[in-house]
């Protein structure tokens, strides 16, 4: 008879990587949902064709590395990544587009490295960020919000998907983009001069964003991270804002509740640099990491040349994760001077 | 009451505590073998006195310490002595080592014992040396040897002794048992132990989810008097880590690479206070333990009181074992303990447990995935350290970072392993980096060693060497000073002395 020899522990608790991935994926579904009643279905277009394409792709990459690709699609990362990517892409992308970001994303910003686990940065990030800058033109092509456009069917938007310009007026000005371009009035009034800006935020972003918030506190309930650098970020994002204010003059960077819940802000702080792979370890370090990033946001948003700015700010905190970790470990028992 | 404060991390994994029936104990039969290792604590192995054939009573001497580091074993019942030679032991590695071999009469017949009750007239040396001569070794686990525990010296004065009933780990029951069933006997031996070591306030820690032990120990403190303090505090693993319990219960924290009675403390199990309580006061030596024996794999899972050098078989075939497929035989707990690799071997003084879990209740570790540094593990290490930071050093044998990291702060608990999604088994690589690093460690005294000793050699013999130059220019000084005072030519001199030998020669044919 022969025992089986393990080393302890003996048991183990019920996280499992595949279940994680599982969980991001459903927590994605409240945002993705309005941002289909508003935006209408090219972004679930988005991420069925960009998913279909990554899991082919990591697949057949993991195969050709000699590696199992069964273990690798299960573990559901690869669909996470193009899942992120596709939300962050405009409605109604054309396919190469998409092709172009998925294949990035997996490709360079993952697999070159070594797989799940061994990128220095956010995979969905690099494609983006590659996509930016080698199309601006189409990246800056978003959609209109329900009731200021037409918001097109399923069919239609599949086929807009393969055959790009079957569907008329797919691009609108996105709130930070009025923003930005904005330079003779007051804040206040560009909110009520501009039907886009009605709300608070500006038509359907605000739900969009609560709905991702939404999500990103079932993750937090569930601990599939810790509130470290997603809360760090919003309060860094809205300090940022809060001082850049200037009390809504037309040279205003807008108010808190403006950053807050527009663009990609709450997407950004539940879903994207709480990726843990590429950020900071320690709690504390994750705090730093996060209102770093919601600093960067800000400045990018207000002084720099892009709308939006979630995805340079991540790459360049990516960057500073290992540094970050250097100088934030924490201190172990027994190490701390005595007590009183 | 006593503020409790809450440690860093930690998990709560099932417990199971309830499948062993905590507070009901029966007696284990006694085998027809025993086989008694010479080493059951850590240290220096003790030394076989009996002869193949020589006929021991229980009680009887059977090997004896050498040195400080080492404890003596003592026959657990009457019978003869049949070999003394290395036998498989319950070992992580499935090690060797000499066991005595005692071939059981039934009779258990036990020499004369005689204790003491007045023992706190007597001095703590001479409590040390009886504890010492019991063989006692701490029966937590570690089985470090007690009476060097428990001699300090008056450069740690010792404010407290704690006597650790947390049991954290799950389905072990056997500490809760013998709170239950010795209470009594758990307050008298902290009072001895106290006693030895100057201590005038004895803590007992218990986790909350023994309730029925809290209230006999509290019972039994309330009747033994002042100074004894009961505390409670809630469940959570790994709650009952030396350090643990002591930043648990005090808030303080045993300074890195320190020992307890440095913050004025002193740890002990309630085995091994049960088992000082015995030495002093019946002149019994520790030859018995409580053990529990547990799993889905057993039919009658419990507690059984069971002579030391049991075979792992026989109480486990007693317990109802049926072996399943892939089955597993765990030494301790299921987060610490370790799998045996052969059944014959036997129970020692550090035995708690004998955990026999069947594949569902247990399942084997699936293929580790990769690390996605998501920070779980940092969360429930209660020593606060980095696990997946360790783990990538640790794959890298980058020991510079390991040791910047703090890897031997790590009490191998597997906490961080146990909530891993991954399922690294990351204690597996603390264990074998610490070993590398202690390797290495060992290779650099060893070549700093052979470099001392050679430098040592080389400065010898430049001394030798400069002293017979010294000399020889003493010499040389000497010689022309005395020519110089002579006036004449040494040189010439040393000629015409040749030539004056060789006329000489030359007369003599």
């Amino acid at each position: 008879m022969s025992l089986i020899r393990v080393t302890s522990p003996h048991a183990s608790g019920q996280h499992q990587v595949s279940a994680v991935m599982r969980d991001v994926l459903l927590a994605t579904l409240p945002g993705v949902a309005v941002m289909t009643y508003f935006f209408g279905p090219g972004t679930l277009a988005n991420i069925i064709f960009g998913g279909a394409l990554a899991v082919g792709c990591e697949y057949a990459v993991t195969a050709l590395r000699g590696r199992d690709p069964r273990a690798a699609v299960s573990d559901l990362s690869v669909l996470v990544t193009s899942t992120l990517l596709c939300i962050a892409l405009p409605p109604y992308a054309p396919w190469w587009l998409i092709v172009i970001g998925v294949l990035t994303a997996v490709l360079l910003g993952k697999q070159v490295f070594g797989g799940l686990g061994y990128n220095p940065f956010n995979p969905a990030m690099v494609g983006y960020v590659v996509l930016l800058i080698s199309f601006p033109v189409q990246m800056s092509h978003w959609a209109p919000p329900l009731g200021l456009g037409d918001v097109p069917g399923l069919v239609e938007t599949w086929q807009h998907l393969f055959a790009p310009g079957g569907i008329d007026a797919v691009t609108a000005a996105t709130p930070l983009d009025l923003l930005r371009q904005n330079t003779g009035l007051l804040f206040d009034d560009l909110l009520t001069e501009r039907a886009e800006l009605s709300g608070w935020a500006g038509v359907g972003w605000f739900e969009v964003n609560l709905a991702f918030l939404a999500g990103g506190a079932w993750l937090l309930y569930r601990r599939i991270f810790t509130w470290h650098a997603p809360i760090a970020m919003l309060v860094a994002l809205s300090l940022s804002a809060l001082m850049g204010y200037d009390g809504g003059s037309s040279e205003s960077g807008g108010s808190a509740l403006f950053h807050l819940f527009s663009g990609a802000t709450m997407f950004a702080a539940f879903f994207i640099i709480t990726d843990p792979v590429s950020s900071a370890v320690s709690n504390r370090g994750r705090l730093i990491f996060g209102a770093l990033i919601g600093l960067l946001v800000y400045l990018i948003r207000v002084l720099g040349n892009y709308p939006d700015a979630v995805a340079f700010a991540v790459l360049i905190l990516n960057f500073c994760a290992p540094f970050i970790d250097h100088y934030t470990q924490p201190t172990v028992y027994g190490t701390r001077s005595r007590d009183p | 009451m006593r503020a409790i404060h809450d440690i860093h991390g930690g998990i709560h994994p099932p417990d199971r505590k309830s499948l062993s029936r905590p507070g009901e104990l029966r007696d284990a039969a006694i085998p027809r073998t025993l086989m008694l290792p010479v080493r059951q604590h850590l240290g220096v192995p003790a030394k076989a006195v009996v002869a193949v054939g020589e006929s021991v009573l229980g009680g009887q001497l059977m090997a004896e310490a050498q040195g400080a580091m080492s404890v003596p074993v003592h026959a657990p019942t009457s019978g003869r002595v049949i070999d003394v030679a290395p036998y498989p032991l319950a070992h992580a590695s499935g090690l060797q080592d000499i066991c005595i071999v005692l071939e059981t009469d039934g009779k258990d017949e036990w020499r004369l014992m005689s204790g003491v009750t007045n023992w706190r007239e007597l001095s703590p040396e001479a409590l040390i040396e009886r504890i010492r001569d019991a063989g006692i070794a701490g029966m937590g686990g570690a089985g470090f040897p007690t009476a060097v525990k428990l001699n300090l010296g008056p450069a740690r004065p010792i404010e407290t002794l704690l006597v650790n009933g947390t049991e954290c780990e799950p389905y072990i029951t056997a500490d809760d048992t013998l709170m239950q069933c010795q209470a009594a006997a758990l307050i008298e031996g902290a009072q001895i132990l106290a006693h030895v070591v100057g201590a005038g306030h004895i803590l007992i820690g218990i986790e909350d989810n023994k309730p029925e032990a809290i209230a006999r120990v509290e019972a039994a403190a309330l009747e033994a008097g002042a100074n004894i303090e009961v505390a409670t505090f809630p469940t959570k693993y790994p709650s009952g880590g030396e350090k643990q319990i002591i930043e648990i219960l005090t808030g303080q924290q045993v300074p890195s690479g320190g020992i307890p009675a440095d913050i004025g403390l002193v740890c002990v199990n309630p085995g091994t206070a049960v088992a000082a309580r015995q030495a002093i006061c019946e002149g019994r030596p520790l030859t018995h333990r409580i053990v529990t024996l547990t799993g889905e794999a057993l039919a009658r899972p419990g507690n059984v009181m069971a002579c030391l050098g049991t075979p792992i078989e026989d109480l486990l075939v007693e317990a109802g074992l049926t072996l399943g497929a892939e089955q597993r035989i765990i030494h301790g707990g299921p987060m610490m303990g370790f799998a045996v690799s052969d059944l014959s071997a036997p129970i020692t003084k550090i035995t708690n447990c004998l955990l026999a879990p069947t594949l569902s209740e247990l399942p084997l570790p699936g293929p580790a995935k990769p690390c996605i540094r998501c920070g779980h593990c940092a969360e429930a290490c209660p020593a606060s350290l980095l696990p997946q930071q360790l783990y990538w050093y640790a794959r890298a044998k980058d020991q510079e970072q390991l040791t910047e990291h703090r890897l031997f702060d790590c009490i191998e608990c597997g906490a961080c392993a146990y909530v891993c999604p991954s399922q690294i088994p990351l204690v597996q690589y603390y264990r074998a980096a610490k070993g590398q690093i202690r390797d290495s460690e060992q290779e650099r005294k060893r070549s700093d060693n052979s470099r001392d000793r050679f430098e040592a050699r080389q400065a010898r013999l430049d001394a030798e060497h400069a002293a017979r130059e010294a000399k020889r220019a003493a010499r040389k000084a000497a010689a022309e000073s005395k020519a110089d005072e002579e006036g004449a030519d040494p040189i010439q001199a040393a000629i015409e002395r040749a030539k004056a030998r060789k006329a000489e020669q030359d007369k003599t044919p």
